[in-house]
Parts: C-alpha cells; sequence; structure tokens
C-alpha cells in the first residue's frame, strides 16, 4: 500500500510538473464546451439536463484518454527508469497499480473542472442531480477502462507514437463492439454466444445505460473486470518486454 | 564463510544468444569487486540479474541470504543499484527524486531527514536540489543516481560504471566515496578503465563473452603480465649491446628489448622467466661491469595488456569450434 500510494503520488506529481497537465485540461474543458453547446444542441433541446455533455465523452476520451496512457510505460522503459523501478523494493503490481491510479485521478481532476456546465444547467432550470452524478461516475469508469487499455499497450512499445494509435484503434473497436462495423468482421465465422460475448463489450452501450441515471450492478462488474484484465496483461507486457 | 552476494552457475539467453555463461562468484562483506571486460561481454546483463531486474536463464543469485527468485522483495531491500547510465525521472529535482526514493524505502522520520542530508552532502549535490535532473550535466546526473542507490544504506551495492562519463576529480571524488563506504558493504562495480581495478577494487573479474575469465586480486592480475617484475634500465647506447648480451647469459633472463632514446641512451627492457625478481641480479650485474646506468626501475606490469590477452584469447577460443562445424 505504501509503494502503491509513493509511486501514485509521483506520477501525479509528474503530471503537474510539465505542461501536460495544463494542456490535457484545457483542451478537454474546451473540447467538452464545443461538443456540448455547438455540436449537442444544449440550448436548442430545450431540456435541463446533461445528456449532450455526457454523450460525446466516449468520443472524447477516444483521443484523449491514449494521449495520456501513452507515456505510462513506454516512457519508462525509453528512458530506463523502468530498471529503476523494477530494483527498488517494488512489486510489478504495485507499479502498475500506482502508476494507473494516478492516470486515473488525473482524468478524475479534468473531469471535476467540467463543474461550470453543471452550475449552468443548474441556474438555467431544475435538472435531476442524481442522473448527472450518476452519469459523472460512468463517465469516469469509461475512462476508467479506456486508460487500462492504454496503459497496457504503452508497455509494450517504446515508441509513444505506435502506443497512442494502437490504443486509439482498440479503444475504437470497443467502443463499437455492439455495432456493425465490429460485429459484421466476426458474424460471418463466429457462432452466436461469442457475437453476443463481444457486443456486451460495447462501452457506448453500458456508458449509455449508466447515463440514463441507474447504475446497474452489472456495468460496475463490466468496467472493473475490464479494467482489472487489461491491468493484468499490463503486468505480463512489462515482464516479458522490459529487457528490449 | 558468509558471503553478502553468491552468484552461482548464472547464464542469461537471449534467443540465439548466450549473454551471460555460467559464471559464478562471491562478494564478501567489506569487499569491493571490479567487473571488468569489454564493450558487449555480458557485465551489464550479469548485473542486471544480480539486482533482480532480468531472470537468469539458469543459475541462482542471493544477496544476504534472500534468493532473486523466491523473495526478490527482500532481496532489493538489502540492494541498493545504480544502473547503466543512472536513469532518473528527468521532470523531478533531485530533492523530490531522493524523497520519492525515500518513500519506497520506508525511511521515516528523523532517520529518513539524517540520510538525506547526508547523501547529499556525500555526493555534493546540494548546488542542484532544486533543478530538474533534465537540466543536469551528466556528471551531476550519475551523481543523483549514486545517492539515489547509497540513501538506505545498503548492505549491498551494485554501480554499473559509475564513474562513466565524468572528469578526473570527480573520478577521483567517486573513488573515495566507494573506499569509504566499503568497510560494511559488498560492492561490485563495473569499469572498462584498468587503473580503476588498481584504485579501488580488492578482487577484480574478467568476463568475455559471457564467460568468466579471471577471478582474483588486482596483485595476481597485473602479475599475470609478462611485463611483471621486469626490470627496465636507461644506458648508454654504446653499451647496450654489451649489457644485453650479458644479461641474456642470466639464466633468470627470458629476453631483453631494446629501444633507442634521445641523447645517446638507450632503454634495455629485461624481461624475467616466470615472471621472477630479478631486480637483485640485475643491478649487481650492473655494477660488476660499471656501466653508465641513470635508471633502474622494477616494472609492477600493464593491465591493459593482461586484459587483452584474456579477452582476446577468449574470442579465439569461442570462435574455434564454429570454423569446425
Amino acid at each position: 500500500m505504501n509503494n502503491i500510494s509513493a509511486i501514485f503520488k509521483r506520477e501525479l506529481r509528474a503530471y503537474f510538473s510539465t505542461p501536460v497537465a495544463y494542456v490535457f485540461i484545457v483542451i478537454f474543458l474546451f473540447l467538452t464546451g464545443i461538443f456540448t453547446f455547438y455540436i449537442g444542441g444544449f440550448y436548442e433541446s430545450n431540456q435541463a439536463d446533461l445528456t449532450p455533455f455526457f454523450s460525446f465523452h466516449p468520443w472524447l476520451y477516444l483521443f484523449l484518454i491514449p494521449a495520456i496512457s501513452m507515456r505510462l510505460w513506454s516512457e519508462e522503459r525509453k528512458t530506463g527508469t523502468i530498471e529503476l523501478l523494477m530494483t527498488l523494493p517494488v512489486s510489478l503490481a504495485e507499479a502498475v497499480v500506482g502508476k494507473y491510479l494516478a492516470a486515473w485521478c488525473f482524468t478524475a481532476i479534468a473531469l471535476a473542472l467540467t463543474f461550470p456546465i453543471w452550475i449552468t444547467v443548474n441556474y438555467l432550470g431544475e435538472p435531476d442531480n442524481t442522473v448527472i452524478f450518476v452519469s459523472y461516475i460512468g463517465s469516469l469508469l469509461m475512462a476508467g477502462g479506456f486508460l487500462a487499455i492504454g496503459s497496457c499497450i504503452s508497455a509494450l512499445t517504446k515508441n509513444q507514437v505506435i502506443a497512442f494509435v494502437v490504443s486509439v484503434v482498440i479503444c475504437f473497436a470497443f467502443i463499437l463492439s455492439g455495432f456493425p462495423l465490429v460485429l459484421d468482421f466476426f458474424s460471418s465465422w463466429a457462432p452466436q454466444p461469442i457475437l453476443d460475448a463481444i457486443s456486451s463489450f460495447s462501452f457506448l452501450s453500458h456508458f449509455n445505460s449508466i447515463m440514463k441515471g441507474v447504475i446497474d450492478i452489472r456495468d460496475i462488474i463490466f468496467f472493473a473486470s475490464l479494467i482489472s484484465l487489461w491491468l493484468y496483461l499490463n503486468t505480463l507486457a512489462i515482464d516479458s518486454n522490459k529487457a528490449r | 564463510m558468509d558471503y553478502a552476494i553468491e552468484v552461482k552457475n548464472l547464464s542469461k539467453q537471449f534467443g540465439s544468444l548466450r549473454a551471460v555463461d555460467d559464471v559464478s562468484f562471491n562478494v564478501a562483506r567489506g569487499e569491493v569487486l571490479g567487473f571488468l571486460g569489454p564493450n558487449g561481454a555480458g557485465k551489464s546483463t550479469t548485473m542486471k540479474m544480480i539486482a533482480g531486474f532480468l531472470e537468469p536463464t539458469h543459475g541462482t543469485v542471493s544477496l544476504c541470504g534472500y534468493d532473486v527468485l523466491t523473495d526478490p522483495i527482500s532481496l532489493k531491500k538489502k540492494l541498493g543499484y545504480l544502473p547503466e547510465g543512472a536513469p532518473a525521472y528527468g521532470e523531478m529535482t533531485p530533492l523530490t527524486f531522493l524523497n520519492f526514493i525515500a518513500d519506497i524505502r520506508g525511511l521515516k522520520g528523523r532517520y529518513r531527514k539524517e540520510r538525506i542530508i547526508d547523501v547529499v552532502e556525500k555526493i555534493h549535490i546540494e548546488g542542484v536540489l532544486h533543478q530538474s535532473i533534465d537540466t543536469l550535466s551528466k556528471g551531476f546526473k550519475r551523481r543523483v543516481g549514486m545517492a539515489q542507490a547509497i540513501l538506505h544504506d545498503p548492505d549491498v551495492l551494485i554501480m554499473d560504471e559509475p564513474t562513466d562519463g565524468l572528469d578526473p576529480n570527480q573520478k577521483h571524488e567517486v573513488r573515495t566515496l566507494i573506499q569509504n563506504m566499503a568497510k560494511d558493504k559488498a560492492i561490485i562495480i563495473s569499469t572498462h578503465i584498468l587503473e580503476e581495478v588498481d584504485a579501488v577494487c580488492d578482487r577484480a573479474i574478467i568476463i568475455s563473452k559471457g564467460q568468466l575469465l579471471f577471478n582474483g586480486t588486482p596483485t595476481e592480475l597485473i602479475a599475470k603480465s609478462k611485463f611483471h617484475n621486469a626490470v627496465s634500465l636507461l644506458i648508454n647506447t654504446n653499451q647496450s649491446g654489451a649489457a644485453k648480451l650479458a644479461l641474456l647469459n642470466l639464466p633468470s633472463v627470458k629476453a631483453v628489448e631494446i629501444e633507442e632514446q634521445p641523447m645517446g641512451m638507450s632503454q634495455l627492457l629485461v624481461i624475467p622467466t616466470n615472471a621472477m625478481s630479478i631486480a637483485g641480479t640485475v643491478s649487481s650485474l650492473v655494477n660488476n661491469n660499471g656501466w653508465g646506468v641513470e635508471q633502474l626501475r622494477v616494472e609492477a606490469g600493464r593491465v591493459d595488456e593482461v586484459f587483452r590477452d584474456i579477452t582476446i584469447g577468449s574470442v579465439k577460443k569461442l570462435t574455434e569450434p564454429e570454423h569446425l562445424s
């Protein structure tokens, strides 16, 4: 626990001691604004809810989360600090979890800074704040899923650009896995249960169900097990690649 | 005897390349071991396995009784390690970096403060404590790496090329530092600077092509030189021919090399058989013949020549079977 918190603190501090954090937060807030007010038609819908705001989160995360996660392990490998980290009395799992939690905490900070939108909608009308709160939780869970994928991919390469591109592609597949674009690829040869399993991986359908304001235990389990699985793969990826 | 570092039959295979091949050695507390070898000989790979970064393909490593495979965390607690190139988190300052290491090492309270102050003073990084590591010179980066390695006052200290990239003064400082720490620690340093072995190490190991080729004291290493105990004489050139003949008549002399020097002098290098001590016989011969000798010096030997003999010999030995097959 002590090790996880030491790595977590170091890592979170690293975001804010470089321009990465500030650039990311500014762009995230700017884009959420554009999507909500211009593309989402927040005013035109004449409804006091944040659906226009949340419904674009999967698409924002698709590009912004891999931008955070790409450096998690590939930078450690490139600069050689992985050798330092792995020869400190820290287990691989502690290192993976510590770094992951720092990245997740950072996205939580960015997400929390969208609070002016929540104030705006409360000023304009009387929204269901429970739905909004639950949607924030759902959005954070989804970001956690993307981050776990990105963290694992970044352990496979020293090159951050490759880590970014591959993460975007895999995240894209997870967003759309319930849709024909992905399902058609499998439907010709995979049996129905597998197709059902693949379509149940869709981030979009899980997030959409949370956005209705109800947290279903199945959605929680989905994201929790997805994150655990990718972080486990992450440790394997580090173990088999650290020497190269 | 109880060794702080025990390495048994260590091997590492990378695909078809055998980077380390059946290396065994021990290091006792209070001993400084110099790790020598040409580039790519497997020095760093061996150190990475001892430090628990790479898993050995075969063999075992234990530090202070902790095995690298069964109890890596306890092993790493006993270990201070400076990886090759002294990697550090560039955006941190030396102070925040040391605080992070202190967190991980579980140093607390007053002891933690004392250790940080002590290490900062010993390594002389007071002036750059609040500057980001990215902006530091190579010498300072290496020092920050060393500070990190000795922060928790480890029983075992392993440093991969600690003096690489330092200027002569800094090298001297680092060597003094290592010597001062040597009393109660087991230390391994790798280097390709040969005089460093003589200056700081109690024992030296040479590996080449992954194989251990020499394990002994620096004195033993030098004794392998054919120039060990050789006597060099500075003598008048017109007497040098006669002197050479007379010297070669001595049973203890194997060869004599003549090299012309300026001002009508010649340098005679008298090489003994089996590295015998011949200084006495040579000097009495000089007195008896009344040669005009300006200088008489006993040579210790040439480490670089021994190093070349050992490592290049091994390359030949290893490549021969391939020609046959």
